[in-house]
């Protein structure tokens, strides 16, 4: 109880603060970087200073290849998160709530679920070709079901016995009491299992590209690298950087005001 | 947990689920072995090819050329992951300017697709040797470790701290006795997540640039249409991944027996 | 009592400042404290009893004026005390089991082995825990977790021993256990005794001396010596028309100070 108050009072000096901390980190290492360049102190051919690199970067965001790449690894990304989420929620909610369905795929989940996603690689350049959209997608959907499947499953677990014999008693009827209760319920969980699956929709798209050669960002950072056009490949990094950080942002925006009902946020382990 | 578990069908009930977590798998591959005997498809070799392809694979000297080097740069990697997020993260978690400074470059490194770096892994360390791979694993993999880590340092009781402080434990005594085994179940946390990361990090930086490796080998394969070998692979990899989570949930019981059952003895 | 000083607390200031100015909590408190000694600090709520307490240990500096024990000021926690914090939850290591966390100081002491289990069994003992020395901490109820801290600091085999509101958490019955293994415990040991309380009641019943604090800025506003036979008893004690008297001195005298956040009885329960 203390830590909690503690962490309040102190939360918004700190905050602010941190930034101008966190600030003054960032172009303490950008000003070093630039420096070991124009010194020549590692090859400035591999380590072009940041100001050429943003100089490129600038040069990029002008141009429709790099936005097409951005859009590229987006509908992958999309692509790939959605149809997890479409399979991943219904069968965890079912498996959650009844338990011989759990039981009849336990086997076949805990078989699958520690394969590594990229292993599966080639069986999808196999099946669906280098570069096509289907290629990506069923690879991000085999890894970001996982953990919107197991959260879907713990949601339903997790409402509390007595909210259901309650809206029992105040009569809600079985429809109802899923929809207003089990539904939202489910839902909080969902919004984490769908913001770490983002994460790891992203690497597998990213890889898919890198590997295979689908288009994308993935494969613009190769590219840039075999034909040696340096500077591209760090603005490439720094975009797909960029990209990620704003997912998760953004999902982690929409998870705090979708849950700003549920009680003191999970404990939850940062992936 | 399902409520219709009364006493009197209890049995036959709990025997009914039983039965199905077993005859449901075993239906499905019966199925597939069915199917693809009769399809003949190419993609999907008869589940006996891929098992006997995956003895003489696995079993010969694939095992010294292919599985022993992925192991390595997994165990070497995941090795320096752990010391490195552990260490910087209860130097972090002790200077909070420190941490703060660095935090905005960890957030975007957290966030950023590590698989990304392996065109700059190569730049550095060059496409052949183990030192690419391990850097990637390092750079990608890390982060879960170093974040918990942080979080597990600030969270410690700050009650506990001063009862070490009042009977004059010291500030490595404090470290080693107080703080690192009351954040441990967070590092423990992040260092599972880390194992995931580091094999699929292990296998995409294969896959990029080896001459040798399983993930090497799968990519190879399925590039030569030996698609037998290709699922012999994905298998082993299965397996691979299989194992390394078992031996992890292994350890994290011993080790963090008394953070389980203190949690369940609270409520 | 032998008149021997042991403790000298002489001009003792402390101010906290923060964003939102300074804090006064100890404006000017001198006292001292003879070896045997039992001494009771009691104070309104909030009066800085607790800053105080960690004064005399060494865990706070004070702003002005000095602690002397043995007349060696205490600038650090000095190796000749003991301490038993207000909160047993949060002092106990909850992956040592009982005994383990009795002999944890000593570890850091350089105490040996042998020497260490003896003082663990010791102790145990006379605080009634001998059969749940395997124990973890968090299979005992709070009540336990006290005397197990009580049996920390006398394993450290300390010259004085200070306790913050140890038993301000318990309930009333184990509270008055709690007292009486305290009185008899100081007795066979003859360890000089700080005990700080918001209890009223409790500190007649145990100190020597009770020590009244002001409100914060908190100053000595009152010593009462309590001449109360010994052994002390939860009944006969308390009947007597003497420990009435005191009790309703010391009230008196807080009330003077101007704050009724104090109540009289034991039952108060606030922090």
């Amino acid at each position: 109880m203390a830590g909690v108050a503690r962490a309040g009072r102190r939360g918004i000096p700190v905050l602010r603060s941190s930034f101008w901390v966190g600030l003054a980190g960032v172009l303490v290492v950008l000003i070093v970087l630039e420096g070991v360049a124009r010194l020549e102190l590692l090859s400035s051919t591999w380590f072009p200073p940041v100001t050429v690199v943003f100089e490129t970067l600038g040069d990029l965001l002008g141009t429709t290849e790099l936005w097409a790449n951005v859009g590229w690894t987006l509908q992958g990304w999309g692509a790939g998160l959605a149809l997890a989420a479409a399979l991943a929620i219904p069968i965890g909610m079912l498996i959650g709530s009844f338990e011989p369905a759990y039981r009849a795929v336990r086997v076949v989940i805990e078989f699958l679920r520690p394969i590594p996603s990229v292993a599966l690689i080639p069986a999808a350049v196999l099946l669906f070709g280098t570069n096509s959209l289907s290629m990506k997608v069923f690879l991000v959907a085999f890894a970001a079901f996982w953990p919107i499947l197991f959260q879907a499953l713990y949601g339903v677990q997790d409402v509390s016995p007595g909210v259901k014999e309650s809206a029992r008693a105040y009569g809600l009827g079985p429809g109802a009491r899923f929809v207003r209760i089990v539904l939202p319920s489910t839902l909080a969980y969902v919004a984490t299992g769908v913001r770490i699956s983002s994460a790891i929709a992203l690497i597998l798209t990213v890889t898919a590209e890198l590997v295979v050669g689908a288009d994308g960002l993935g494969r613009a950072i190769i590219v840039a690298q075999t034909s040696v056009q340096i500077p591209a490949m760090y603005a490439y990094i720094a975009v797909t950087g960029a990209l990620g950080w704003a997912l998760n942002a953004a999902f982690q925006a929409g998870e705090a005001r979708l849950l700003h009902w549920h009680p003191a946020q999970r404990e939850e382990v940062r992936a | 947990m399902t409520a219709g578990g009364g006493a009197v069908r209890g049995r036959t009930y709990q025997a009914l689920l039983l039965a199905l977590e077993i005859t449901v798998p075993a239906l499905l591959l019966v199925a597939y072995a069915i199917w693809a005997a009769a399809a003949e498809s190419f993609y999907f070799p008869p589940l006996g090819e891929i098992g006997e392809r995956f003895a003489e694979l696995w079993f010969a000297e694939r095992l010294t050329d292919d599985v022993l080097p992925s192991l390595r740069r997994l165990a070497m990697g995941y090795l320096l992951c752990v010391v490195v997020g552990i260490g910087a993260g209860l130097v972090l978690g002790a200077f909070r300017l420190v941490q703060q400074a660095v935090q905005p470059f960890a957030e975007f490194l957290r966030a950023l697709p590590a698989v990304a770096l392996i065109p700059f892994g190569i730049l550095v360390f060059g496409a052949r040797g183990d030192s690419m791979k391990i850097f990637i694993i390092l750079v990608g993999a890390v982060w879960p470790i170093l974040l918990n880590t942080i979080d597990g340092v600030r969270g410690v009781d700050r009650g506990l701290l001063e009862m070490a402080r009042a009977y004059s434990v010291g500030r490595w005594g404090r470290i080693r006795d107080v703080v690192i085994p009351a954040a441990l179940p967070r590092m423990v946390a992040g260092m599972r997540t880390s194992l995931s990361i580091a094999i699929i990090l292990m296998v995409v930086s294969e896959m990029v640039a080896s001459s040798n490796g399983v993930g090497y080998f799968v990519l190879e394969s399925q590039r030569r249409f030996a698609i037998a070998d290709m699922w012999a692979g994905i298998v082993l990899l299965g397996i691979i991944g299989y194992l390394a989570n078992l031996l992890f949930v292994q350890t994290e019981r011993r080790i963090l027996r008394w953070h389980r059952e203190s949690k369940g003895a609270s409520l | 009592m032998s008149s021997e000083t042991v403790l000298e607390v002489g001009g003792l200031a402390k101010s906290y400042s923060s964003r939102t100015g300074t804090t006064e909590a100890i404006g000017d408190v001198s006292f001292d404290v003879a070896r045997g000694e039992f001494v009771c600090v009691v104070g309104p709520s909030g009066c800085g009893k607790t800053t105080l307490l960690k004064c005399l240990a060494g865990l706070l500096e004070p702003t002005s004026g000095e602690v002397r024990l043995d007349g060696e000021p205490v600038r650090r926690p000095p190796p000749n005390m003991g301490f038993v914090p207000q909160d047993y939850t949060n002092s106990m290591l909850p992956w040592l089991r009982v005994d383990k966390n009795v002999t944890f100081p000593l570890r850091h002491k350089g105490v040996g082995a042998a020497r260490r289990a003896e003082l663990a069994d010791e102790t145990l003992r006379i605080v009634g825990l001998s059969e749940f020395a395997r124990h973890y901490p968090w299979q005992l109820s709070g009540g336990m977790q006290q005397r197990v801290a009580i049996a920390r600091a006398l394993a450290y085999e300390p010259e004085i021993l200070l306790m913050d509101e140890p038993f301000a958490s318990v309930d009333a019955q184990t509270r008055g256990d709690l007292e009486d293994l305290l009185l008899d415990v100081w007795d066979r040991y003859g360890v000089t005794t700080v005990f700080v309380t918001h209890d009223i009641d409790e500190s007649v019943y145990l100190a020597d001396r009770v020590i009244v604090l002001s409100a914060r800025p908190s100053k000595v506003q009152r010593v009462l010596p309590v001449d109360l036979p010994r052994p002390r008893d939860q009944i006969t004690t308390k009947e007597l028309g003497e420990f009435t008297k005191l009790r309703t001195e010391v009230v008196r005298t807080i009330r003077q100070t101007g704050s009724r956040a104090v109540s009289g009885t034991g039952g108060h329960r606030s922090r």
